[in-house]
């Protein structure tokens, strides 16, 4: 076992309070007590960080807030939101989840099982590659990509465009251009990510699994369905839900192309239509609505998501 | 005949590889490459493939080193935030995750039903209340404010709850024989257990927060708080002529975490795959 000073020493001094004053301490030490007192951080950064900004924006959203001056209006800042930009900014990040979720979680696994293979040599460097850009921050990350895919003939992906012969193209300021930037800048940050856990998640695969599936004579795609993927299944909720989650919360990869406002909002996102209204403008009730809005799509998308994975089943077999 | 088959795999699997991680680290040579050109021309110009080897200078590198003190107060708080989150997130969250995973208490369920349901509410609908909240009890412009939502992680809760599930509960139950404290058996016993998914946990939540943009983006109001996320963020607009700052700045930001990961990385790895056999 590990001996290490510190915890020896607060190992001591547990159980000196247990053995010489029984009576006031010694309930904390209860099998009963314990947990509770290991899950107390949690419980006192939810009622902080959870419960009362749920509350908080539930109550502004149905107000007028303004410096010094709070009003109720009602269902007013409700009635504002269906407006097309609203619809688009939904439409722009419901693209972007779809694309980066199937990206995200389809190319991982097959990278991580291969990674896994003895097909391929140099593993460490190919997992090492594949993850720096996950280093990057977003602010590093977006620079780079804009010089890259820069309007100029000179940029590297028009001088790549150029060279198969079709015209230089203005990244940022076509639709379809714009979601291309914001998926690839994603997928190029988080692909090395994903990959990580689906390799630590291959490594809890029992060996003896293939070697049984090789004396029944399985060929390599019915032991990828049928051995693999099975034992990649938790992994794989897990990497989806987050990657549903993260896509809808998508501001920065907009961000850092286009600041606040693209042309004809081609980047714009739900919380970058939350940032304009509830800070820009300052209209924090309106943010706040878009905000609970935003909240109960994500909530039904996921639960569907879980159901439909069977993430809520027992999972001690 | 399987054999040739086999090579001819070996060889499109790799090749695949090698340009699969060309692709990956394309956009980091570029940048590092990029950085020793003039920075005026690179807005203009963009990253190329084709420039003047002749324009190669350390002149951004030299500008950032002498004249750019406000980069190196970013770089500071950057520092000071992150250890601080790595440190409280990891204490934290273990705790909480360790106890979800091994105890059998009234309103478990509950409580990871919430952690759960933490994960799904994305920080930013939140964040106008925080926000609101940061102002009335005058904490915008502190590191508290800034690392406040990381503290504890629900992310972090659950992996290490995940983690800890494939733990022995024996262990813990022949430790209480031995006299050993609930407290005892987890900072002795267990947290050391718990060790490979702590590493990877401290990379995943130094990184949270050496790369959180949006929220310190609202706190912060000086530039000498600003965290390197925001403070180069402020240096990205059409209209500026720090791009020396920007370019080498961006650098050094990436470089000391690339550096660290290549030195950590096989840690970080083997740890993940080890708690899953050993459990």
């Amino acid at each position: 076992m590990v001996n290490d000073p510190i915890t020896n020493k607060l190992e001591e001094a547990s159980s000196d309070r247990v053995y010489k004053k029984p009576s006031k301490l010694a309930f904390l030490n209860s099998k009963k007590v314990a947990p509770y007192v290991f899950i107390s951080p949690f419980i006192i950064s939810f009622l902080i960080l959870t419960l009362y900004p749920t509350i908080q924006a539930f109550i502004m959203s149905f107000q007028r807030v303004l410096p010094g001056n709070v009003e109720f209006i009602g269902l007013s800042n409700y009635e504002r939101i269906f407006n097309p930009t609203f619809f688009l900014a939904l439409k722009n990040t419901t693209l972007y989840v779809i694309f980066t979720v199937v990206i995200l979680v389809v190319i991982p696994i097959l990278l991580a099982v291969f990674l896994d293979s003895k097909l391929v040599r140099f593993k460490t460097i190919f997992r090492a590659s594949l993850f720096i850009p996950s280093l990057t921050s977003i602010i590093v990350a977006g620079t780079i990509f804009r010089m890259m895919f820069g309007e100029s003939d000179t940029a590297v992906a028009n001088q790549v465009v150029t060279f198969f012969g079709l015209e230089a193209i203005d990244w940022r300021y076509n639709s379809w251009s714009a979601m291309f930037l914001m998926v690839t800048l994603a997928s190029w940050r988080w692909m090395g990510v994903n990959v990580l856990y689906f390799l630590a998640a291959l490594q809890s695969v029992p060996k003896e699994l293939y070697e049984s599936a090789d004396i029944d004579g399985a060929n390599v795609f019915k032991k990828f369905r049928y051995v693999t993927l099975p034992f990649l299944k938790p992994i794989t909720i897990f990497v989806v839900t987050i990657s549903i989650i993260n896509g809808f919360r998508m501001f920065e990869e907009s961000f850092v192309f286009w600041e606040t406002s693209s042309p004809g909002n081609i980047g714009l996102s739900v919380i970058g239509y939350i940032y304009q209204e509830g800070i820009q403008q300052n209209d924090m009730g309106f943010g706040a609505a878009i905000g609970i809005v935003l909240m109960l799509i994500i909530f039904a998308v996921s639960f569907i998501q879980l159901i439909l994975t069977g993430a809520f089943k027992r999972s001690d077999e | 005949m399987k054999k040739k088959k086999n090579k001819a795999l070996k060889w499109i699997v790799n090749l695949s590889f090698v340009f699969i991680s060309f692709i990956a680290l394309f956009p980091v040579f570029g940048l590092i490459v990029s950085s020793f050109r003039p920075s005026s021309d690179l807005m203009r110009s963009g990253m190329s493939l084709t420039f003047d080897l002749g324009d190669l200078s350390l002149s951004n590198y030299i500008f950032i080193f002498t004249q750019a003190d406000s980069y190196w107060q970013w770089y500071a708080n950057s520092l000071i935030v992150s250890s601080l989150v790595i440190f409280l997130s990891l204490f934290f969250s273990s705790m909480v995750g360790y106890a979800l995973a091994l105890y059998d208490f009234k309103g478990k369920n509950f409580i990871f039903t919430l952690v759960l349901f933490i994960i799904m509410v994305p920080f930013e609908i939140l964040m106008l209340p925080l926000y609101k909240l940061m102002i009335t009890l005058q904490l915008i412009d502190t590191y508290f404010a800034v690392m406040l939502p990381l503290i504890v992680a629900p992310i972090a809760v659950f992996f290490f709850r995940q983690y800890a599930l494939g733990l022995p509960k024996e262990l813990m139950d022949a430790a209480r024989m031995d006299g050993t404290t609930e407290y005892g058996i987890f900072f002795k016993i267990m947290m050391p257990l718990m060790l490979p998914s702590f590493a990877a946990m401290a990379i995943l939540q130094g990184l949270n927060s050496w790369n959180n943009f949006l929220w310190p983006l609202l706190v912060l109001r000086s530039d000498s708080m600003f965290t390197l996320p925001v403070g180069l963020a402020t240096l990205l607009t059409p209209y500026g002529n720090n791009y020396d700052v920007l370019i080498a700045g961006s650098v050094m930001t990436i470089l000391p975490i690339v550096v660290l990961f290549i030195y950590f990385q096989r840690f970080f790895i083997s740890g993940l795959a080890v708690g899953g056999v050993k459990g």
